[in-house]
């Protein structure tokens, strides 16, 4: 493979990591305050059908991104009233999220604009293009700084997200909730505040992701675009035990499996013949498996994930 | 809002479900609207479209067939206090064991038909033990774990129908026709065996053995030894210990019912109608029995009653395509998220909005909390 061919893998898999990213730091920052998030597929499909669909009415892109942030965050507070308030199923919610958005994209989607479910070709403004103009530059720098808004936006997330939860008051007290809320309650901090913080903030990041997808990535929306990328997601949180810079690296090696497994589709391997490109799809989920399993290395959740908190007792 | 929540058993076991049923349609009915079209005659449409014939009953019992298979297999995980979301895997690898059981083993015809069952069974029952074992012997979560191996069994049955059991002349990644003697019969064939005439539908036998399974799994639950074991390890497992039951053990057992029952969804779309392997079959039926068995509260009964309205829903969901274009059989979706939502999530609040209105008061707003 010679330099050319990988800059385009390395090129392809920064723009396959993004989505993934923002939904695995969305998980991350929900399931850090308790709450289990496994609608993160459904938001990030959300979104990017508002932000298609709103860039496409408007005109411009950063609509597009508004109305997506919107979409999803508001999933994000059907699922917060339903786990945090009503102290429901928290996985029952987020399956209900997911087929909310599967339902409502394909149908709103087909009634708008009658095409089964697209949004019509986004074009020029519509979309998140290069931020910066480096057309007559090297290829390297082409793929360091020609990418999109939402891409800087995205990777800066990573050490927001460090940052806020690991140095400041804010993150120690929202990540005590995710452990041991009885002991932030008696602080007299509002454990509910802190967690519809937390699923609001998972909202507008599955809301940035989302749009990148239906944005940036593609040029407008396709019923079911998210293939998968929410779970994928989930697995990288996973992978990364709930931490945000290992969360950029789980990130980036599943978006590099991703464009590994688009390049090697149908390319004969010297010596191993045409590669199965299944086997490099189904890494991700059998890796995810094998970790959670406790064969290799163990990855402990926060200890009150999954538990509406009852504060009389 | 913790005040005790007492009501009569049949408004628990019936009213509540009811009111949540009544409330995911309602919501359905503001979709309708917002993308312009009247509720009404589309409930008209959904309605005559699923029960108006012989042939639209026929199809609406076909889809009920499904849902009975996969809400009886969430039902199952359910009394044992696992969620098994991994009904679309499950009823994946049973077409996939269906389907190299009926290929390559040379049987005499009068067994394909059993075979084919078992074959799906045990297959399914495999994809479900996998993730109860794990759970029950490892610690890892059963939901993560059957949600990756909801996609392991997507991306095995693509690589399986691509590149090893597509005919080479084929271009379409699906399997040569099973041998006829493993056809379900349909039950208009049956019908005019015995003299009946019924509507050609794709509607067939597996319906009967649905309905077995749902008497079966009813026997099991609350009739046997080892429906006790479940339900008891499902309210508490530490008491489970102290009463002599594994809770690992009925772990795994749970898991392996709960599998061989979804895999019963490849048996009637697989055995009972196309008659060949192809890729997506299980289009979301898995997901569905979810909503199923929470508005069936886990009774084979309710789950019954359930599948009939969800059966309803797609054929009625597929005449509405035609009838109203606006709308796309997805509306279906829509009304099973909504439900799972109600049913499912919120069933507190639906709770104690029926019980506010039993006690005689106004509804009191809901959860307030410090």
């Amino acid at each position: 493979m010679d330099a050319m061919s990988l800059l385009a893998l390395g090129e392809s898999t920064l723009r396959l990591t993004i989505p993934l990213l923002c939904a695995c730091l969305a998980g991350l920052w929900s399931e850090r305050s308790g709450v289990i998030d496994i609608g993160l597929e459904g938001k990030l499909l959300i979104a990017a059908f508002a932000a298609a669909s709103a860039s496409y009415a408007t005109g411009s892109a950063y609509w597009g991104l508004l109305a997506g942030i919107g979409a999803s965050t508001l999933f994000a507070l059907v699922h917060g009233f339903a786990s945090i308030s009503q102290r429901g199923n928290q996985i029952v919610s987020g399956v209900a999220i997911n087929m909310l958005a599967a339902g409502l994209t394909a149908v709103i989607g087909n009634a708008w604009y009658g095409q089964g479910g697209r949004t019509p070709a986004l074009e020029g403004e519509q979309r998140f293009l290069a931020l910066f103009d480096v057309s007559d530059q090297s290829r390297l720098v082409q793929v360091l700084f020609g990418q999109s808004f939402l891409v800087y936006l995205a990777l800066l997330l990573v050490p927001l997200t460090w940052f806020v939860l690991a140095k400041t008051r804010f993150g120690l007290r929202l990540r005590a909730v995710g452990e041991k809320p009885a002991a932030v309650d008696t602080a007299g901090i509002s454990v509910t505040g802190l967690r519809y913080v937390a699923v609001i903030l998972a909202g507008v990041f599955c809301g940035i992701g989302g749009a990148f997808i239906g944005t940036a990535l593609s040029a407008g929306f396709l019923p079911g675009m998210t293939a998968g990328k929410g779970f994928i997601a989930l697995a990288a949180l996973i992978f990364a035990k709930w931490r945000a810079w290992p969360a950029l690296g789980a990130c980036a090696l599943f978006g590099f499996l991703e464009a590994l497994s688009i390049r090697l589709q149908g390319v004969d391997i010297p010596g191993l013949g045409e590669m199965p490109v299944q086997a490099i799809q189904a890494l991700p989920y059998a890796m995810t498996v094998i970790l959670l399993a406790g064969f290799v290395g163990r990855a402990i959740p926060p200890r009150a994930a999954g538990e509406p908190y009852v504060k009389e007792r | 809002m913790a005040a005790p929540m007492k009501l009569p058993r049949w408004a628990d076991v019936a009213l509540v479900p009811a009111v949540s049923v009544v409330a995911a349609f309602l919501v359905a009915g503001i979709v309708v609207l917002f993308i312009g079209e009247d509720p009404l005659t589309v409930t008209r449409v959904l309605i005559y479209g699923s029960l108006g014939s012989g042939y639209a009953l026929g199809f609406t019992l076909f889809y009920a067939t499904n849902f009975i298979f996969t809400g009886l297999a969430v039902a199952v995980a359910f009394h044992a206090g696992l969620f098994n979301i991994g009904g679309e895997g499950q009823a994946m690898l049973g077409g996939v064991g269906l389907a190299l059981a009926l290929l390559f083993l040379p049987v005499p015809p009068f067994l394909a038909i059993p075979l084919g069952i078992l074959a799906a069974a045990a297959f399914g029952a495999f994809w479900g033990v996998v993730p109860g074992y794990l759970q029950a012997y490892r610690g890892s979560h059963i939901v993560i774990t059957t949600i990756m191996f909801n996609w392991l069994a997507s991306i095995l049955s693509v690589y399986l129908l691509v590149n090893v059991l597509r005919p080479p002349t084929s271009m379409n990644p699906e399997t040569p026709l099973f041998p006829t003697a493993s056809f379900v019969p349909a039950m208009h064939e049956l019908g005019a065996a015995v003299g009946l005439e019924l509507p050609r539908s794709q509607l067939n036998a597996s319906l009967f053995l649905a309905l077995i399974a749902a008497w079966l799994v009813w026997l099991l639950i609350f009739r046997s030894r080892l429906g006790y074991a479940i339900r008891t390890v499902g309210a508490n497992p530490t008491a489970a210990v102290y009463a002599g039951i594994s809770p690992r053990a009925v772990t795994v057992v749970a898991m392996a019912i709960s599998g061989a029952l979804a895999a019963g969804l490849a048996v009637n779309e697989l055995m009972g109608y196309q008659h060949r392997l192809l890729l997506e079959f299980t289009s979301g039926y898995g997901f569905v029995g979810i909503a199923v068995a929470l508005m069936g509260r886990g009774h084979p009964v309710g789950i019954i009653l359930a599948s009939l309205l969800f059966g309803m829903l797609y054929q009625g969901g597929a005449e509405l395509a035609f009838e109203v274009p606006a709308i796309t059989r997805d509306m279906i979706v829509v009304i099973g998220g909504v439900l799972i939502l109600f049913a499912g999530a919120l069933d507190g609040l639906f709770k104690r909005l029926v019980a506010a209105a039993f006690a005689g008061r106004a509804a009191r707003p809901v959860a307030k909390e410090a």
